[in-house]
């Protein structure tokens, strides 16, 4: 009912956290070389980086691989329904705006069974970050198709190959209004992914990033053609958007200089077939978030809710003294 | 009408407050200006006295039946007479005008003694058209002989069909012993408004406060309360329709009843079910309601729209009821427990969120407005076809707390007690209400708000270095939650079977601990709960047992049992999973049992239903279950509340 309290908050720690604080004891469970393992490490790189305190950060994902993640990290966790982390992590975010929300969703839990809430996120833009783990499958529950799966790919539930064409979790965000930040990243470009995230995690609001994560148990030659020609990655840069390193620049040379709040580019660029953009594909500060259109202007105090149901009761109050008023006739 | 009043009184010039006085002279001034035209041929006229009183009126949908009924049952409880009220909903939202299926209305029953239901058949019914009014007789809801006004304007209808239809009807209802008085409301209201499909509905209600002798001034408080956020022309307006109806009722009609009010003692508030579960919200101190719109809860969530922020909280409308839920759970899994109103197909939705809330015991409120199902069913009705869904409705095993409640004001009540279990146990607690309590209005005594209906602020300390999220008591089960921001506290919350630390653990030991302490907790509660007062004696021929809003018809028909000598009594349960203690001796006490319930069982009277294969009511299959007594049932699934009449017939059919 009242706002947290602070006093316990106020012996500030003079010790640093090290990525190790970020680690939780239970050793990641993910199949060797699974992409997932490049997103944690990224994370917790991210947390250690900004000095998360463990305890204020909070990794809500849905059900599958990808959604395992919170059980690696120290920090607090919601591993909940297969689905539902978007309207979770709302919940959480809406009456806490102090704690740091982070989202781990697979294309499954994402694109699939939780596509409804997925929308509707982008449409609050609530202050979090989402990492979708595109690995383009279901990995838990042994490869089936998934929404984002190419066309023709066989799969123990298409076994002569999906019919469909891949929905396009890019330009799906990018078509929502209020969108407010989407990008895009690879699990085998580390230090891109890197930069990305922490980009996402300085956006305040519904920071969008896709992973594409391989998931070599079930789609082990999927995404090579990629990994193996740094030219078919169009890295976006942008003073204002992502900046690569002399390193990354010298492998990935095929780059696009892209201005993130340029929204009908950013549709063009996600909507890019032959070649993988790599990058912030759109930024727009401006966009409310939710929590701080709900806020609410007073904290509700024992004394407010009692002059506010006082009121209320008043309205549809009778008195005693209105029978009397009629005896006086 | 106080409010306005003290508004009023409250921007005098010389800016001093003195409400009560300014309400008198008000009432005084007012009364005889109102009454200075009439002859005083009311005085001559001796009202016939009686105790109680059904009184319907019904018009198409739009035309202001619903508004005159609510403002006739608010100016009788003014005068302290015991009321309820009925909504009488169409069964479509735009009915086509003058059709049986577009009647809608309100039932208000005016006792001198305090009520619970809404009774029997109606004594006296207002009607704007003969097609509602015929809806009304076809369901049987007007006593033999019950007295009808109706609007006159059809028999000269230029229409000839429906000139024919109203006379054909009138006929009719005469020939079957109705009192019929035919009334030229149009006439009379046509002078004051051009379109009388608003404003006929405060003409009727001035006629109905003559008939009832009820105080003008009064009336005309209660008009300006309910038109408060119109402009000061349409409240003169509605005010004289309602002098208008009063005068023209104590000029031409021979009719006048007088119900001796009984004066209540300490303030009371008259809402309907859904405004005292918002008003209980507000109450209980939780900041988030996530909902999804859904007749008949929608208007509870209106109405906390409304009031809501201005205690800083907020109602946040998913994209669906699985998204409600889960918004729900991730407020109360953050410190801020948070409650999810819905009614049957939204409470079907949100299992698997429920789910969740056991399994990883986190504490949350769900309001299921129960109304007719399976599927879309009847949206608008009342019916009690959610209490084993509520038990039993999701998957595995998933102890929660299930309660229902009675009356309106349980409705406040129920949602603050529901906070403070949901967060002594972590567990869900779901509270069963239904589109009847929803709608009906009835006075209670205004609640006095105490501090400790809120939970304390929420913990954000470190918590010990050693301390587990879930180390379960082994007496109770019970654990202490951690909550983000608790520095130590740092755990993965899990759906699946999970270890004290709540690490996902598929040892067979460590998922039976899980579920043991889980189950535990629920006896831990159980073990709380009161044993529920017999209604009436200790002992009989008879025991009718119900749960939530059938409590006040059964009750009443108890009460006519008794008084006919007859040894039958009732018990009412408020919590229905777990069940407190000691109903089994109670139900042993009595030779026969039987619920009475607001949902479907076989009757075993057809060739088909025998004992092998009878479906009961839920509650009963609960109590046979649970106590091993052969418990009969009885219900109804007409869409509407059970009445008192056929309660106590049934029960008469049980004793022979
Ligand atoms: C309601 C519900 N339906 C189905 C499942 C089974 N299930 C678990 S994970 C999953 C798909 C996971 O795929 P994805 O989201 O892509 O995650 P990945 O394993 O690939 O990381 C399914 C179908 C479930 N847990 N709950
Ligand atoms: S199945 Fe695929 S996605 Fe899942 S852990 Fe293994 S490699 Fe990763
Ligand atoms: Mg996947």
């Amino acid at each position: 009912m009242h706002a947290p309290r602070t006093e316990c908050l106020l012996n500030l720690i003079d010790q640093e956290y090290a990525i190790r604080d970020y680690q939780s004891d239970i050793p990641p469970r993910w199949c060797t070389g699974c992409g997932d393992n490049a997103i944690l490490t990224a994370i917790q790189r991210l947390c250690r980086d900004e000095q998360l305190p463990p305890e204020k950060t909070v990794f809500v994902s849905g059900i599958g691989c990808s959604s395992r993640l919170p059980h690696y990290m120290n920090a607090y966790g919601f591993h909940g329904l297969h689905g539902r982390a978007f309207p979770v992590a709302e919940g959480i975010k809406m009456r806490r705006p102090d704690l740091h929300v982070f989202v781990t969703t697979g294309d499954g839990d994402c694109c699939s069974i939780g596509a409804a809430h997925w929308i509707h996120a982008i449409r609050y833009n609530m202050d979090m970050t989402v990492l979708l783990h595109d690995n383009q499958i279901y990995g838990l529950t042994k490869m089936q198709a998934s929404p984002t799966s190419p066309r023709g790919l066989k799969s123990n539930t298409t076994p002569r190959g999906t019919q469909l064409d891949p929905l396009n979790p890019l330009t799906v965000t990018l078509g929502v209004p209020n969108v407010s930040f989407v990008a895009q990243a690879a699990d085998w470009i580390p230090d891109v992914l890197f930069d990305i995230i922490s980009r996402a995690y300085h956006h305040k609001g519904f920071s969008f990033v896709r992973i594409l994560q391989r998931c070599p148990e079930y789609l082990p030659h999927r995404f090579d053609s990629w990994v193996r020609d740094p030219a078919s990655m169009r890295l976006l840069v942008h003073p204002e958007g992502l900046q690569l390193s002399a390193a990354i620049s010298r492998t990935y040379r095929n780059q696009e200089v892209h201005d993130p709040s340029n929204l009908d580019r950013a549709r063009e660029v996600a909507s890019l077939t032959e070649e993988i953009p790599v990058g912030i594909l759109y930024q727009n500060p401006e966009v409310p978030c939710y929590e701080d259109l709900r806020e609410g202007e007073r904290p509700n105090t024992p004394g407010l809710i009692r002059t506010v149901l006082d009121e209320e009761f008043e309205k549809f109050t009778i008195w005693p003294e209105d029978h009397d008023e009629v005896r006086a006739d | 009408m106080k409010p306005q009043v003290r508004a009023e009184a409250e921007t005098k010039p010389d800016g001093k407050k003195s409400p009560a006085k300014a309400d008198k002279k008000k009432a005084q001034t007012r009364k005889p200006a109102g009454k200075k035209k009439a002859p005083p041929a009311s005085r001559r006229r001796l009202a016939e006295a009686v105790t109680e009183h059904i009184v319907e009126i019904v018009s198409d949908s739009g035309e202001g039946a619903q508004r005159c009924g609510q403002s006739f049952g608010s100016i009788a409880a003014r005068t302290g007479l015991g009321i309820w009220t009925v909504e009488i909903i169409p069964a479509e939202i735009q009915p086509p005008a003058r059709s049986v299926a577009g009647a809608s209305g309100n039932r208000v029953r005016l006792a001198s003694r305090r009520i619970m239901n809404g009774g029997d058949e109606a004594d006296l019914v207002v009607a704007f058209n003969e097609q509602v009014l015929l809806s009304r007789v076809r369901a049987n809801e007007l006593k033999p002989g019950c007295i009808i006004l109706l609007e006159s304007k059809w028999r000269d209808d230029p229409d000839p069909a429906i000139a024919q239809s109203y006379a054909e009807v009138t006929a009719e209802l005469t020939a079957a012993g109705y009192r019929l008085h035919e009334i030229p409301m149009e006439e009379e209201c046509v002078r004051f408004v051009p379109d009388t499909r608003r404003g006929k509905n405060m003409f009727a209600l001035g006629m109905l406060c003559n008939i009832y002798s009820l105080d003008l001034a009064l009336a005309q408080a209660q008009v300006r309360f309910a038109f408060r956020k119109k402009d000061e022309k349409i409240i003169d307006i509605n005010l004289e329709l309602l002098d208008a109806g009063y005068q023209w009722a104590d000029a031409n009609l021979d009719l006048k009843f007088a119900i001796k009010a009984a004066r209540p003692r300490d303030p009371q508030i008259v809402v309907n079910g859904n405004t005292a579960l918002a008003l209980g919200v507000v109450g209980s101190g939780m900041e988030v309601c996530a909902m999804y719109p859904i007749t008949p809860a929608t208007s509870a969530s209106h109405y906390l729209s409304d009031i809501f922020e201005k205690v800083g909280c907020v109602v946040h409308q998913a994209e669906d009821e699985i998204s409600a839920c889960a918004f729900a759970i991730g407020a109360s899994y953050a410190g801020k427990c948070a409650v999810t109103i819905t009614s049957g197909p939204g409470l079907s939705l949100k299992q698997e969120g429920i789910g969740l809330a056991v399994m990883a015991e986190i504490p949350l409120v769900v309001v299921d407005v129960q109304r007719g199902g399976p599927s879309t069913g009847q949206p608008t009705k009342a019916e009690q076809g959610d209490l084993l869904a509520a038990c039993f409705g999701g998957h595995g095993d998933a102890p929660k707390i299930i309660m229902a409640a009675a009356t309106i004001e349980d409705c406040f009540y129920s949602v603050i007690t529901a906070r403070k279990i949901a967060e002594t146990f972590n567990m869900v607690v779901v509270v069963l209400t239904d589109a009847s309590l929803a709608t009906a209005q009835q006075p209670f005594p205004r609640p006095r708000f105490r501090e400790d209906w809120l939970a304390p602020p929420i913990d954000q300390s470190a918590v010990p270095e050693d301390a587990k999220p879930y180390d379960w008591d082994p007496r109770t089960g019970m654990i202490e939650r951690f909550i983000p921001g608790q520095p130590n506290g740092m755990h993965c919350l899990t759906g699946l079977a999970h270890d004290r630390a709540s690490r996902v653990a598929y040892d067979p030991e460590v998922n039976e601990e899980g579920i043991r302490n889980r189950s535990l907790k629920l006896a831990a509660f159980q073990r709380t709960l009161k044993t529920p007062p017999v209604h009436g004696g200790d002992e009989g021929d008879l025991l009718l047992v119900g749960w939530g809003s059938t409590k006040g018809a059964i009750e009443e028909a108890v009460d006519r049992l008794r008084a006919e000598g007859k040894a039958v009594s009732s018990l009412h349960l408020k919590f229905l999973q777990p069940m407190a203690s000691g109903i089994k001796e109670v139900l042993q006490r009595f030779d026969k049992v039987m619920t009475i319930e607001n949902n479907w069982c076989d009757m075993p009277d057809g060739d088909l239903i025998d004992e092998y294969n009878r479906r009961y009511s839920s509650l009963a299959w609960l109590l046979r279950a649970r106590h091993l007594i052969d418990i009969d049932c009885w219900g109804e699934t007409r869409g509407q509340p059970i009445k008192p009449g056929r309660i106590a017939e049934i029960a008469r059919g049980k004793l022979s």
